[in-house]
C-alpha cells in the first residue's frame, strides 16, 4: 500500500516530470524531529520525496551499502526525492538530529 | 513592547487569532501564551526522573558507588584526575577552562561538557560518539589523552580494596568488578545530577513572580523565530534538540578546523557541527561553546545577532537578528533564569583499603 497522504503542489509538479510511467511515488514527511513513518517498502524504480514539515532545516542521507545519498539540508515546505533502483535494505537518516531513523525496504 | 509584538503576531496569524483579550495577551505564531502556568508552556518541564536503562535502575547502592567512584582520583594512572577534575560541581560541572586540561595536564581540544542533565540526552559527547551514559562514563578512562586509565591495575585495586569490593557487591550482586559495571555506577550518579527547579521551572509550574519581567520579555525573544530563534536548537524541556549544529565559531576556518560531528558521520553539512548543549545552569558553566570562545552570555549572544564569523559551513538555522541592546539583555537574563538552586555537594568518604 502506498504511503502518500497527501502531495503539495511542487511534489506533483515533480510527480509529472517524474517519468517513469509505472513506477510509484511516495511521500515520507519529517515532522517532529521524526520521520512519519518508521518502515517503506517500495518496489524497484519508485521515487520516494522526503518533505521537511518542521519549522527547522532538516537533512536526509543514507550511507547504506545499497544506496548512499545526502540532500543536504532543507526548510519547512521543501522536498527532495530519491529513486531506488536496486532490491534491498536502506536505512535512512538526518544528519542534523541522530533520533530521526527509517527503513526502506526496496522490492524487485 | 508587548503590545507591538502581539499585534505584528496577531496580523500575521490571518484567521487563526485567538485572544485572550481579558490578559492583554496574544497567542502568537509559536501558539504559546506567555503567562506563569499557562498549559501552552507546560512542555519545557522535564519529566520528574531521567529515564535509564532496564539493567541499571539508580538504586542508592548503585548512585552511592558511582559517587565514590567520580570523585576518586585513582581511576587515572597518575592517580590524580578523578571524573570530577573536568566535571566539577564548583564550576557548574565542567572546569571552568575554555578547554579541558588531561593527562600529564595537556590541553585537550575541545570544552568539558557539563554533566548536569545529560541524564535525559539521547546521544552523549560533543561529537555524538556515544550514546548513553554508560557507554560515555567509560571513555575518558579509556582516552590516554585523559584519564589514561591502566584498567589492570584499576580493577586489582578494586577487587583487592574491602570498601569498593563490598560497594560493588551491594551495588551489583553477581556482575562482579568490571567495565561495565564500573561505568554503570558512575551513570546512576550521573542521573543524579538534575537541574530541574530553577526560577524558570517554578514560573512555568505558575509562580508568576518567580521570573521577573525582563525575564519574562527574555523568554518571549528566545522563543520567538522572528528574534532569538534560539528554541529552534535549545528546544524543549532539557533546551536541547540532542542534534549537531555548526555555529559558524571563529574556529572552524581553515584546514585544522575541528570537524566535529563529521569525524563520526561523513555527511557534507556535519562539519565542524556540534551537539546542543544544554543551557540549564549555564550561567554557571562559562566559558561557552565547544571551543570555549565565548567568556560569558552576552559573547555568546553577540555571535548569534552577528549570525556567526565563519559562514562557510555555518547552520541554516542560524542567520543575524535583529535584536536591540534591551533585547539582549532580557536574553541574558533569562538564560540566568535557568539555574536550579542545587543542595550542597557533599563529598564521599573513599575507601583507602
Amino acid at each position: 500500500m502506498h504511503a502518500i497522504v497527501k502531495l503539495s503542489g511542487a511534489a506533483v509538479a515533480a510527480l509529472l516530470l517524474a517519468g517513469t510511467a509505472m513506477a510509484a511515488e511516495y511521500e515520507v514527511g519529517q515532522k517532529n524531529k521524526a520521520f512519519t513513518v518508521k518502515e517503506l517498502t517500495v518496489k524497484v524504480g519508485d521515487t520516494v520525496h522526503f518533505t521537511n514539515q518542521d519549522d527547522f532545516f532538516h537533512n536526509v542521507f543514507s550511507l547504506s551499502d545499497l544506496k548512499t545519498f545526502d540532500l543536504g539540508s532543507y526548510p519547512k515546505g521543501e522536498f527532495k526525492s530519491v529513486t531506488f533502483d536496486k532490491a534491498g535494505k536502506v536505512e535512512v537518516e538526518c544528519a542534523i538530529h541522530p533520533s530521526m531513523m527509517m527503513t526502506i525496504n526496496v522490492e524487485e | 513592547m508587548r503590545n507591538r509584538t502581539g499585534a505584528a503576531r496577531i496580523h500575521a496569524l490571518a484567521g487563526v487569532m485567538v485572544l485572550v483579550a481579558a490578559a492583554g495577551v496574544a497567542r502568537g505564531e509559536t501558539g504559546l501564551v506567555f503567562e506563569a502556568g499557562h498549559p501552552s508552556l507546560q512542555h519545557w518541564l522535564l519529566p520528574e526522573r531521567p529515564p535509564y536503562p532496564e539493567d541499571n535502575e539508580p538504586t542508592p547502592e548503585r548512585v552511592a558507588l558511582g559517587k565514590m567512584l567520580f570523585f576518586d582520583p585513582r581511576l587515572s594512572s597518575d592517580g590524580n584526575m578523578s571524573c570530577a577534575s573536568c566535571h566539577n560541581p564548583m564550576f557548574g560541572w565542567s572546569d571552568g577552562l575554555p578547554t579541558a586540561r588531561g593527562h600529564k595536564s595537556m590541553v585537550l581540544g575541545r570544552a568539558s561538557p557539563t554533566v548536569i542533565n545529560t541524564a535525559y540526552n539521547t546521544i552523549q559527547m560533543w561529537d555524538g560518539r556515544k550514546k548513553d551514559l554508560e557507554d560515555q562514563a567509560i571513555g575518558p578512562m579509556e582516552a590516554s589523552v585523559e584519564m589514561n586509565t591502566d584498567f589492570d591495575r584499576l580493577f586489582r585495586f578494586l577487587n583487592n580494596n574491602q570498601g569498593y569490593s563490598e560497594a560493588f557487591a551491594r551495588a551489583y550482586p553477581g556482575e562482579g568488578i568490571n567495565k561495565r559495571t564500573l561505568a554503570k555506577a558512575i551513570a546512576s550518579y550521573e542521573r543524579t545530577i538534575i537541574s530541574n527547579d530553577s526560577p524558570f521551572d517554578r514560573w512555568i509550574r505558575g509562580d508568576a513572580s518567580a521570573m521577573t519581567e525582563q525575564q519574562v520579555r527574555g523568554f518571549r525573544i528566545f522563543v520567538d523565530p522572528d528574534k532569538g530563534n534560539c528554541a529552534i536548537c535549545h528546544s524543549a524541556p532539557n533546551f536541547t534538540d540532542n542534534g549537531f549544529h555548526n555555529l559558524g565559531l571563529a574556529s572552524d576556518g581553515g584546514e585544522s578546523a575541528d570537524p566535529g560531528r563529521y569525524a563520526i558521520k561523513p555527511v557534507k553539512i556535519l562539519k565542524g557541527a556540534f551537539k546542543t548543549p544544554t543551557l540549564r545552569d549555564v550561567a554557571l558553566t562559562a566559558p561557552y561553546f565547544h571551543d570555549g570562545s565565548a567568556r560569558t552570555l552576552m559573547e555568546v549572544v553577540e555571535h548569534y545577532v552577528k549570525g556567526g564569523v565563519v559562514r562557510e559551513r555555518v547552520s541554516p538555522n542560524i542567520r543575524p537578528l535583529n535584536l536591540t541592546a534591551r533585547e539582549k539583555q532580557d536574553l541574558v537574563a533569562f538564560m540566568e533564569a535557568l539555574t536550579t538552586r542545587h543542595e550542597p555537594v557533599t563529598l564521599p568518604e573513599l575507601p583507602l583499603r
